[in-house]
């Protein structure tokens, strides 16, 4: 195509996106509440994920060992923990390290083994790093059939619900995503449909005095593309003015949540919304043209 | 540069209609031919045939030395191309002017900017409209408005111009401007086909006269009349 071509195809396509004022407008805003939801969805379980990672590096189960066992039974023990499947890493902490632990926690002067005359209440403790925090409560279980193991203790049910969340979420939004991209898309058509009518005249002359399929059709192409590409650009602007803003607060009120706030991802994320939006648009234009436009 | 064999053809619909008959015709380079008949005769359907905007039932039809039949979907653009086409009706767009509307001819077939800006104005001067460049269609009389398409039609130097019925909605005085610049453009060698049904005019232009009735050619006169 020449570039003489693609101005005039611009040309016409930015004509009948002003022709059809209304309806472009519509549509432009559809795709960019489409895309607005898919950002906002895509931001929120990018977060939950990070959440969950975050709490998973600090999942572990803690082994509170029987108080009759003797040192060399305890520390005999460290191989059964490790043949357990998905465990990481084991560390022993015995009592006296438990009670230091307790003691800093306490406070400075304290001096916790004189106020208890000298006998220590605590238990040896294994602690066992999971390499996957779905693999916790299973490497738990086993855990508690080994001989010697008092109790077990672990951050239940906080990282399946984290994760069941992100699931939930993703499946909501992914359901809610496609039924407005749906309706994007329809409106997309029916604009699209409105200016091949509109230009149903121009289009028999053009095929009259000999042009080309592909020119006939560039215009529609491109007027669905560029109804796309405005959207997503308008869902891109509304995405990063909400999120610094949600950064600034968050990261105010509650410092210690991870929240993504790198240049990088929210970057590929725009990409994404852009490319997506120009896609459905160029979608949206091809169902009307194959349907209306007979060249 | 045109030659039929044997072509018919026949729209099949509620009830079928023979809209030609075994027609055998050939036009040569350069020619001005009239076709000429009662309505129904058929006319517009011969015309209709030699821009391959429809196919015949049976026959063959060559335009410029090329099988119509034979020919493939994508290269019919082209083969348009060298064919100029005037309506009766215009078929103007309204909401551009004159300069549009003949420029959106030839940026439809992808020519430059720079091409359509000096062929424009120079076919719009050949048919006498050099001072309406910027005028809208509704601000042009009937006969302006056929210029227009005239210019509209020969903005590509087609070897080719095939006219239904240009003056049927004319005055007569009007109906002779664009006769003279059919024949101008004729004496530039363009071969011209004009469907007609303006007896006056085919009696003094004294130009080929091939006359069709119920889709069969009934005379074919060199220099003939209505
Ligand atoms: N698309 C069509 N479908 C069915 N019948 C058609 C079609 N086009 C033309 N016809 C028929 O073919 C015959 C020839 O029509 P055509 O339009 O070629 O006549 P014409 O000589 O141009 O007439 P006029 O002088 O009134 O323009 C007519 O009987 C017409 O009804
Ligand atoms: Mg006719």
């Amino acid at each position: 195509m020449r570039i003489s071509s693609f101005q005039y195809a611009l040309r016409d396509a930015c004509r009948s996106l002003w022709r059809n004022k209304f309806m472009s407008l519509a549509s432009v805003a559809t795709v960019a509440i489409s895309l607005v939801i898919l950002g906002g969805a895509w931001l929120l379980v990018l977060n939950t994920q990070n959440l969950a990672t975050a709490m998973e590096s600090e999942l572990e189960v803690n082994l509170y060992l029987k108080q009759d066992l003797t040192r060399e039974q305890a520390l005999g023990m460290k191989d059964q923990f490790a043949a357990i499947p998905g465990v990481d890493t084991t560390t022993y902490v015995p009592k006296e390290e438990g009670l230091k632990i307790l003691e800093d926690r306490l406070g400075e002067d304290t001096n916790l083994l004189q106020a208890l005359d000298g006998n220590n209440p605590l238990p040896d403790i294994y602690r066992l790093k999971s390499k996957d925090a779905t693999l916790v409560p299973q490497i738990a279980a086993e855990a508690a059939q080994i001989a010697g193991v008092e109790k077990v203790r672990y951050g239940q049910g906080m990282v399946e619900k984290l994760l069941s969340l992100t699931d939930w979420l993703r499946t909501v939004g992914i359901l809610v995503i496609i039924a407005i991209a749906l309706a994007a898309l329809f409106l997309i058509a029916t604009t699209i449909r409105i200016t091949v009518f509109a230009r149903r005249r121009e289009v028999s002359i053009m095929k009259l005095v000999g042009a080309t399929n592909w020119y006939i059709r560039w215009p529609f192409f491109l007027e669905g593309m560029m109804i796309g590409l405005l959207g997503a650009l308008i869902a891109v602007g509304f995405l990063q003015l909400l999120y610094s803003q949600l950064l600034k607060n968050v990261a105010m009120m509650v410092s210690f949540l991870p929240i993504i706030s790198d240049a990088g991802s929210l970057l590929r994320l725009y990409e994404i919304l852009l490319f997506s939006g120009t896609l459905l648009g160029a979608i949206g234009s091809a169902i009307s043209l194959r349907k209306f436009l007979k060249v | 540069m045109i030659q039929l064999f044997n072509v018919s053809k026949t729209y099949l619909g509620g009830v079928r209609v023979i809209a030609l008959k075994d027609i055998n015709l050939h036009i040569k380079r350069g020619e001005f031919a009239f076709l000429v008949g009662p309505s129904g005769a058929g006319k517009s359907t011969l015309t209709r045939l030699m821009i391959r905007e429809e196919l015949p039932s049976a026959g063959q039809i060559m335009v410029d030395s090329r099988s119509l039949l034979r020919m493939k979907e994508r290269e019919v653009p082209y083969f348009r191309r060298k064919i100029g086409f005037i309506f009766q009706d215009f078929r103007l767009l309204m909401e551009r002017t004159v300069y549009e509307n003949v420029a959106f001819a030839i940026e439809a077939i992808e020519m430059s900017k720079s091409e359509v800006r000096t062929r424009v104005p120079a076919v719009l001067d050949l048919v006498g409209l050099k001072d309406k460049l910027q005028s809208y269609p509704h601000q042009l009389s009937g006969g302006q408005q056929q210029r227009v398409c005239i210019a509209r039609a020969i903005v590509n130097d087609p070897l080719l111009v095939i006219a239904d019925e240009p003056t049927g909605n004319l005055d007569p005085d009007t109906s002779w401007e664009v006769m003279n610049i059919l024949s101008a453009i004729n004496k530039r060698g363009t071969t011209i086909v004009m469907a007609t049904h303006d007896k006056e005019m085919v009696d003094r232009m004294k130009r080929r006269v091939i006359a069709l009735d119920m889709g069969r050619i009934v005379r074919d006169e060199e220099r003939g009349a209505y």
